[in-house]
């Protein structure tokens, strides 16, 4: 549905992205995952043909994005990371004119309206002035904008950015609703977000691809054996040494008081072991049990191997 | 052309719902009386004046003293307050980030730049539908001659079109309001006054000046004179500014 090939884009001497390529079939939820200034907007900015690239190819369902750019438009649904939002406007008024500028016709617009209305659930507010709506309000006022005239492809350039909490809960719950029905790409630097959301993640560092991969896969592949954690009541230096003298585990670090991290080689299976130890020396078991790796280790890990690569 | 219009309601509507055009409209207003009331006042004056010494028999020509003149000060009052009509057009969307939506949309920028110039068009119209009170007045109490009332009001038009097209221009160059207005102001006073280097210059280059100065084609509908020279002058410039507009537009999503 979506390929991206040899994609790069400067702004002035200062390249912002660089050689990206990638595949989004349809259906899947896609998340841009990356730190600030990597690349995520431009990206999705020449995806959703606000600016062109300066090299490179990217076609969505067939049409390029250069050259088809009017096509494109009618398909995609686009939140860029500020929303496009006239403050001076009524909500109604301004789903109103979105679907207007997004060719529905002008009978079924009042239709279109209040159906994004009620699956964005601004129900409540669609008589007021945007500019005096909440942040959240006004987000999802944004992804309404980008619903109205029900686009197969979603493009969401940080939905959550500047929402408390409990917003963003309901920002989430809202995109994966509309997950089951859309091809969704996301963008965030937020990494627990795209770990509920999407199932493929496209991890960009310095405007380059570091990483495209299922959230499993890329788990899998980037834990280089298995890793426990280990809580106990009593803390002595003996215990270190003790657990590293055990067969197959590689390192034994304490991240804090009477609290391990034990890591293994893959498929070491010695939970008992570790178990009968503790029982043996009268540790006090509290806690043991699998840690898995954080998408947040993985995007570390990743974006560091990448520094340290050419050096 | 469904498309230029769907952008042009939006920006009436905010303009309809903003301060900004209430204040523009009543500043232009009472000016505009103001300049009126005066006018009026001297020819009264003067047609005394006249009657007394000449013992009556010749009359003022309405037109010509009341009705060109306060045509030409209308064009004054217009340049003070066409770059305030045009200067959020573009520089309030790109502040707003709003533009997005706009250049997200499957209409062309063209669509856009020609739907922006309506609003504009039409806002400023309805200022001077609303201070032609003052025509119909004089249509009350004396007898003007209508052929050049309707060639000054196409004239008005025409030259309000032309800074609407160099406003839009400004507006495109810059996100910031205030630079947008100035700069309009600034080509506009330009572009006005630009008949006054003929003077100075040689006979081909002060012909193409005078040529160029908008006062000098107004000043031919005002008395109640169309020719193809002048309208092709005005649609010209108003294409040329928008044409501009465009390649500005176009060029910034390249950078």
């Amino acid at each position: 549905m979506i390929e991206v090939e040899q994609l790069s884009k400067s702004y002035g001497p200062r390249e912002a992205i660089k050689n990206l390529s990638f595949q989004i079939k349809k259906g899947e939820v896609v998340g841009f995952l990356g730190p600030n200034g990597a690349g995520k907007s431009t990206t999705m900015n020449i995806l959703s043909c606000i600016m062109p690239a300066s090299s490179g190819s990217a076609r969505i369902c067939g049409y390029d994005v250069f050259e088809q750019a009017l096509e494109i438009r009618k398909l995609i649904g686009y939140l860029p990371e500020t929303p496009p939002l006239y403050s001076d406007m009524v909500v109604y008024d301004y789903l109103t004119f979105a679907a207007r500028l997004r060719n529905i016709p002008s009978k079924k617009t009042k239709l279109a309206v209040d159906q994004v209305i009620e699956r964005c659930s601004l129900n409540e507010v669609d008589g007021r002035i945007i500019g005096r709506l909440s942040k959240g309000y006004q987000q999802r006022v944004g992804i309404a904008q980008a619903l109205v005239h029900d686009p197969d492809i979603l493009i969401l350039d940080e939905p959550t950015i500047g929402l408390d909490p409990i917003q963003i809960i309901e920002i989430r719950k809202l995109i994966q609703e509309l997950s089951a029905s859309h091809t969704i790409i996301l963008s965030s630097h937020i990494l627990p977000e795209i770990t509920q959301i999407c199932k493929r993640v496209i991890i960009i560092s310095d405007g380059q691809i570091a990483a495209v991969d299922s959230l499993e896969a890329l788990t899998t592949r980037l834990r280089k054996g298995e890793r426990l954690l280990l809580k106990i009541r009593q803390n002595n230096n003996e215990i270190i040494n003790k657990l590293s003298a055990l067969k197959k585990v590689t390192t034994v670090t304490e991240e804090q008081p009477a609290q391990f991290i034990i890591d293994c080689e893959p498929n070491a299976d010695i939970q008992d072991e570790i178990a009968q130890l503790t029982l043996d020396n009268k540790w006090g078991l509290v806690e043991l049990k699998p840690v898995s790796m954080t998408l947040e280790d993985i995007f570390l890990k990743l974006t560091l191997e990448e520094n340290e690569g050419p050096q | 052309m469904k498309n230029i219009w769907i952008v042009a309601k939006k920006d009436l509507s905010s303009f309809f719902s903003s301060p900004v055009f209430y204040s523009l409209t009543s500043v232009f207003l009472i000016l505009n009386g103001f300049i009126f009331f005066n006018i009026l006042n001297f020819f009264s004056l003067q047609s005394f004046q006249a009657q007394q010494l000449r013992g009556g028999g010749i009359g003022l020509n309405l037109n010509e003293m009341v009705i060109e003149p306060s045509f030409q000060n209308m064009a004054v009052i217009l340049l003070l307050i066409i770059p305030l009509v045009t200067m959020r057009s573009f520089a309030e969307e790109k502040k707003s980030k709003t533009f997005a939506l706009l250049l997200s949309s499957p209409i062309h920028l063209r669509e856009i730049i020609v739907g922006k110039f309506l609003a504009c068009m039409i806002v400023i119209t309805l200022m001077i539908l609303l201070s032609a009170y003052s025509t119909i007045y004089l249509f009350i109490v004396g007898h003007p001659e209508v052929g050049p009332i309707i060639t000054g009001y196409l004239g008005i038009l025409l030259m309000t079109g032309c800074y609407v097209s160099m406003g839009l221009f400004a507006s495109s160059l810059t996100d910031n309001q205030i630079i947008a207005a100035v700069i309009s102001f600034g080509l506009s006073l330009f572009i006005w006054i630009i008949g006054w280097g003929a003077q100075a210059s040689g006979p081909g280059l002060g012909q193409l000046l005078e040529f160029l100065s908008l006062i000098t084609h107004l000043e031919h509908f005002l008395k109640g004179l169309v020719s193809s020279s002048d309208l092709v002058y005005y649609f010209s410039f108003i294409l040329f500014g928008l044409f501009l507009t465009h390649r500005i537009l176009e060029s910034s999503r390249w950078r």
